[in-house]
């Protein structure tokens, strides 16, 4: 049994079926986007366990018990989580295919800093690192927009960071 | 993807087994395997999920440290101890990929990941390394991430790790169950191959072989470097055309390794060496110079672009050096 958005579902029979066609084939819950299906854009992140990760790159059949929390989970048009409303405050989208995939991962990196994670940019990996905006470019460098909503993306962001701290 | 059959592994005989049978292939994290299964250049017959076994754990291994072969990336380089006093392999696993991919690429895995060779990862095209005897396009192809020492007639691809890079820098070992219960330790130095005549063989990892653990020497004293080279940027999510690593103290000498220019391997075992004459890390030799000079020569007819370290002399027609950006 796999867990998504606290509703339980059966593994698929298909061992082939990846995470991400799982959830939107399967289960039917189609925010999460298939962009490249290779890994490389990020439009299909989930958070499964609390971590992020490309759903196109995992088989279903591998997170036997795990949770998985999709766009879906994370808040709804009348209840948006903060970063959902930041992205609409800040505009930080234009077509939208890429933001889903945005959300979750900025979701997970939040938690990722107040962890301590450091990055390719911290300064000396054995320190806290501190949410500049160049930390959360870097952070965020596995989500591609090829809208180019990048500021607005990392305005968003940034809101949200500050008011958590 | 072409269909296979799944096993779950809930120990190491069992893994190692499972593993040794034809046509069997380990899955950890999966981001480069489940990635070359859908483009049909890995054809598992059975995939043996080994991520119920208990080697996710970072331990003290005498002096040095033992990193559990399903230790993620992310938790690698994340680790207290590994960020402390070994930083140099913290900065080269998070100089790689993605956050997310991180977050499933394990120590076993990235050592295993195959070349990022464009010809390799397109069926239609042919290739020694995936399919043996079919030749080879990136030689006198358009081979612009492609090796320049330790080619051979049969392929010129490139090892596209980071992580491997400090690890040979820090001389560490990876730990390796084999079929018939036994345990072998080999050098992350040795661990890759040149391709040679038989290029469809990355590493030294024999069928039923199954990585446990990489382990660590005592920490080294001194300042330690990553840089990275790549041709365009973010950095993180390509693979280095130039990685170097240096972890340093005067006292000691310059230990240094190299990878990814290199066909396929460890650069780092020919060309790392120590200095301890010398307070300036080594450069590129004159030996160097030449050694790649041939390559270029013999198998880059399209595109011979001259690593930054032997640019041509001013004025001779060649592309602009690559980025360079030094990680702290």
């Amino acid at each position: 049994m796999i867990t998504v958005n606290g509703a339980e579902h059966a593994l698929p029979d298909d061992p082939r079926t990846s995470l991400l066609d799982f959830l939107r084939r399967d289960v039917g819950l189609t925010g999460t986007k298939k962009g490249c299906d290779h890994g490389q854009c990020g439009a299909c992140t989930v958070i499964v366990d609390g971590i992020r990760i490309n759903s196109c790159l995992t088989l279903a059949v591998m997170h036997d018990g795990d949770e998985v929390t999709t766009i879906e989970g994370i808040g709804t048009p009348d209840a948006p989580s903060a970063l959902q409303a930041a992205f609409v405050k800040h505009d930080g989208f234009q077509c939208g295919y890429c933001t889903p995939g945005q959300i979750c991962s900025a979701t997970a990196m939040l938690d990722e800093i107040a962890a301590g994670w450091p990055s390719d940019v911290t300064d000396d990996p054995a320190e806290r690192p501190t949410l500049t905006d160049e930390e959360i470019r870097e952070r965020m460098s596995g989500n591609l927009c090829r809208c180019g909503a990048y500021s607005n993306i990392v305005a968003a962001i940034r809101e949200v960071a500050g008011a958590r701290s | 993807m072409r269909p296979f059959d799944y096993q779950r592994a809930d120990a190491l005989d069992q893994a190692t087994q499972a593993t040794h049978a034809g046509g069997a292939m380990a899955i950890a994290g999966g981001t480069n395997l489940i990635d070359l299964m859908k483009l049909q250049v890995e054809t598992p017959v059975t995939l043996v999920d080994i991520n119920a076994l208990p080697l996710d754990a970072i331990a003290v291994d005498g002096d040095g440290l033992g990193i559990g072969a399903l230790v993620t990336n992310t938790d690698a380089a994340n680790d207290e101890r590994i960020r402390r006093d070994y930083p140099l392999l913290a900065r080269a696993i998070l100089a790689g990929a993605t956050q997310q991919l991180r977050n499933k690429a394990t120590t076993g895995g990235n050592l295993c990941q195959r070349t990022r060779c464009y010809y390799f990862t397109n069926i239609d095209q042919p290739c020694n390394k995936r399919e043996p005897g079919s030749g080879c396009g990136a030689i006198k192809g358009i081979a612009r991430l492609h090796a320049i020492l330790g080619t051979s007639d049969q392929c010129i691809a490139t090892y596209p790790g980071d992580m491997a890079v400090a690890l040979a820098a820090l001389d560490a070992a990876v730990v390796i169950a084999a079929a018939d219960g036994g345990e072998r330790a080999v050098p992350v130095r040795d661990f890759h191959r040149l391709p040679g005549d038989t290029p469809e063989r990355d590493n030294v990892l024999e069928p039923g072989d199954v990585i446990t653990a990489v382990t660590l020497p005592a920490p080294v004293s001194g300042r330690q470097i990553y840089r990275k080279v790549c041709a365009r940027s973010p950095r993180s999510s390509i693979w280095p055309m130039v990685a170097s690593t240096a972890p340093t103290s005067r006292s000691a000498g310059w230990r240094t390794s190299r990878g990814t220019t290199r066909g396929s391997r460890n650069c780092w075992s020919a060309k790392s060496r120590r200095c301890r004459c010398s307070t300036r890390p080594p450069t590129c030799c004159s030996k160097t110079r030449k050694a790649m000079a041939r390559t270029i020569s013999r198998y880059r007819s399209h595109d011979g672009r001259w690593p930054p370290c032997c640019a041509r002399p001013r004025g001779s027609s060649h592309e602009r050096a690559p980025e360079t950006r030094r990680t702290r």
